[in-house]
């Protein structure tokens, strides 16, 4: 199972929970963004984007609605929720967190080239 | 011309007292902590600091003359006696001494240069009896000559695609006498169980149960093996402190061949030694980690040498990207106030004046990067809750026996921080109060993890809870119009 993001270790978040989150980004003045992907390799950074992020909506209900329009659209992709802080000194993502996943996750595959010495050039296939 | 004849006289006389001096915004200051001989007066103690600590020698000499002398001289600018010393007190009298430096009196990005000047000579100087450097305003005219640290938060952040939680981590226990495939084994099981970091201690270099290559490559097997069963970016950070700068530059790049996002020193190395390692960090896109060890040589009494908050200030400059600051709650020195003002020196984009955290300045920290503090020591998942009340969440926090002495092993150890974590995050930002109702979520999240309930069970009574030797010394009222 793919552990990325803030609570991939808390069985899935209700949508109550995850209007809660919402919140808390809103209450910050930080901008919602959802994106999806069906492919969870760690260096995967671009998912696709769900529209833009949600710089203008303020109400969690709202937000909530399209995350869930983006999960019954994917069923079988990864769906993840983000916030933006544009503050000066940040300017990057403050939370991501995984809200969708396919019923069958795909392993990630370790391949191992033997180098000089005893060093091996690892590569994470998906 | 009385100054320049020939003979002795007392450092106030020679230029090194200004009381009316107002610092430049240019000026680099210096607070010292001074405990005067018997019969030395406060302001000439505090003179006598400035002027070792910048142009003056014990005698006068001509060639002062020669130079741009008063522009040079530090000038001691304040006074002021520390509250609860002296008589009636079981200590001797301190005093608080603000003293001024002209931004010329420095080498532009050389902590090495700075810290010549300002705790060279001067500590072991016999008109007093103890010195201890409280705290340092640094102009951002000065700050600006520094890289800073190599990455800093945000980019960390996102290099490792981890946002909105504490990272994780644990030392590799026991820290001395592994083999390096048994080394590895801590660090997968570690890693796969839900910690971001796995970590060497501040002493595993290259000793005969474990040579560095064998370390660095066990290692790296288990953090890409965890990172390919998790789809998570992983790291351990390899320890490249060694002998000569030749010896960690080839570690360092062993371990950058390898693929791993980070490398480790230890503060033992020294000032110029840790500016390379930024350089080098910043040069190949790897995180810098430094581990404090010996700091507490010098910065844990409050009488003589100097306060943690002045090296957190050095190291941001230096550029590290990781410091070791305090826990709070662990086994380690660390009063909630003082931890504060660490964590804010380095974390913060401007730090106001704090007389109660310790900080005696405001500082503008000149845009140089955020470091990510760290905290170790003695901490366990029952205390997510007050973790993260006092620490935040740019904090790395690292379970070393809260994670590998777990009663059903390391990965289950690994997972019950990583639960606790994420259940109090969760929890924090619905907005419920973490600090009152922190066991209770954490006994909720328990009644479904396994792991998370054995590790509240095995260290539920472990504190300590012992009083704090470093604490700050301040009268809010009077300070405040002084």
């Amino acid at each position: 199972m793919i552990t990325q993001g803030q609570f991939s270790f808390l069985p899935p978040l209700t949508d109550k929970q995850i209007a809660a989150q919402i919140e808390y980004a809103l209450g910050k003045g930080w901008a919602v963004s959802v994106e999806h992907s069906d492919d969870p390799h760690p260096r995967n950074t671009y998912w696709e984007m769900h529209g833009m992020p949600m710089f203008e909506l303020k109400d969690p209900a709202g937000i909530l609605a399209e995350i869930n329009e983006c999960r019954r659209t994917f069923p079988e992709h990864y769906v993840r929720v983000l916030a933006f802080d544009a503050t000066r000194g940040w300017e990057t993502p403050r939370m991501a967190f995984i809200v969708n996943r396919p019923k069958e996750e795909p392993r990630l595959r370790l391949e191992r080239q033997e180098a000089a010495g005893r060093a091996i050039r690892y590569t994470v296939r998906s | 011309m009385d100054r320049y004849q020939a003979g002795v006289i007392p450092y106030k006389k020679m230029g090194y007292w200004q009381p009316d001096y107002e610092p430049k915004d240019t000026d680099v200051i210096a607070l010292f902590r001074i405990t005067p001989q018997e019969g030395v007066d406060a302001e000439e103690a505090a003179a006598a600091v400035a002027g070792e600590s910048s142009t003056a020698t014990w005698t006068v000499v001509w060639t002062d003359r020669l130079t741009a002398c008063e522009l040079y001289r530090a000038k001691a600018y304040r006074v002021d006696p520390v509250p609860n010393t002296g008589p009636g007190t079981s200590s001797a009298q301190q005093y608080f001494a603000y003293i001024a430096y002209d931004l010329d009196l420095f080498e532009p990005g050389s902590i090495a240069n700075l810290t010549a000047s300002i705790i060279g000579n001067v500590f072991g100087f016999k008109a007093i009896k103890a010195l201890r450097l409280e705290d340092m305003r640094l102009p951002v005219a000065y700050l600006k000559t520094f890289q800073g640290p190599a990455t800093g938060i945000v980019v960390e952040r996102e290099r490792l695609d981890k946002f909105g939680r504490p990272l994780l981590g644990a030392t590799t226990k026991p820290k001395l006498g592994l083999s390096a495939r048994n080394y590895g084994r801590v660090v997968y099981e570690a890693l796969k169980g839900g910690l971001d970091f796995v970590k060497d201690d501040e002493n595993i270099n290259s000793q005969p149960f474990m040579h560095w290559r064998d370390r660095f490559l066990y290692c790296m097997e288990a953090v890409n093996k965890a990172s390919a069963a998790t789809g998570e970016v992983k790291g351990h950070y390899l320890n490249v402190t060694a002998a000569t700068m030749e010896d960690m530059y080839e570690r360092a790049e062993f371990a950058k061949e390898l693929g791993s996002v980070i490398v480790m020193i230890d503060l033992v190395i020294g000032y110029t030694a840790i500016q390379s390692m930024a350089k080098w960090a910043r040069k190949n896109d790897l995180i810098l980690h430094l581990h404090r060890a010996g700091n507490s040589t010098y910065a844990r009494q409050k009488n003589h040498g100097m306060s943690f908050r002045v090296i957190c200030k050095w190291m941001r400059m230096a550029g590290v990207d990781h410091l070791h600051a305090g826990t709070v709650v662990g086994k380690l020195e660390g009063d909630p106030h003082m931890i504060k003002g660490y964590y804010d020196t380095l974390r913060e984009r401007h730090t106001p004046m704090s007389l109660e955290n310790g900080l005696f300045f405001d500082q503008d920290w000149a845009s140089l990067n955020r470091v990510m503090p760290v905290a170790s020591g003695g901490i366990h998942a029952g205390q997510m809750h007050q973790l993260i009340h006092y620490l935040g969440e740019d904090v790395v926090l690292q379970f070393g026996g809260g994670t590998i002495g777990h009663p059903m092993g390391i990965q289950a150890g690994a997972t019950a921080n990583r639960v606790a974590l994420e259940a109090i995050i969760l929890a924090r930002n619905e907005g419920r109060d973490i600090w009152n109702e922190g066991p209770q979520i954490l006994e909720a999240a328990a009644r479904w993890c396994a792991p998370l309930r054995a590790a509240l069970d095995t260290w539920k009574d472990v504190t300590f809870n012992y009083q704090s030797t470093d604490t700050a010394d301040f009268v809010p009222t009077a300070t405040a119009s002084a």
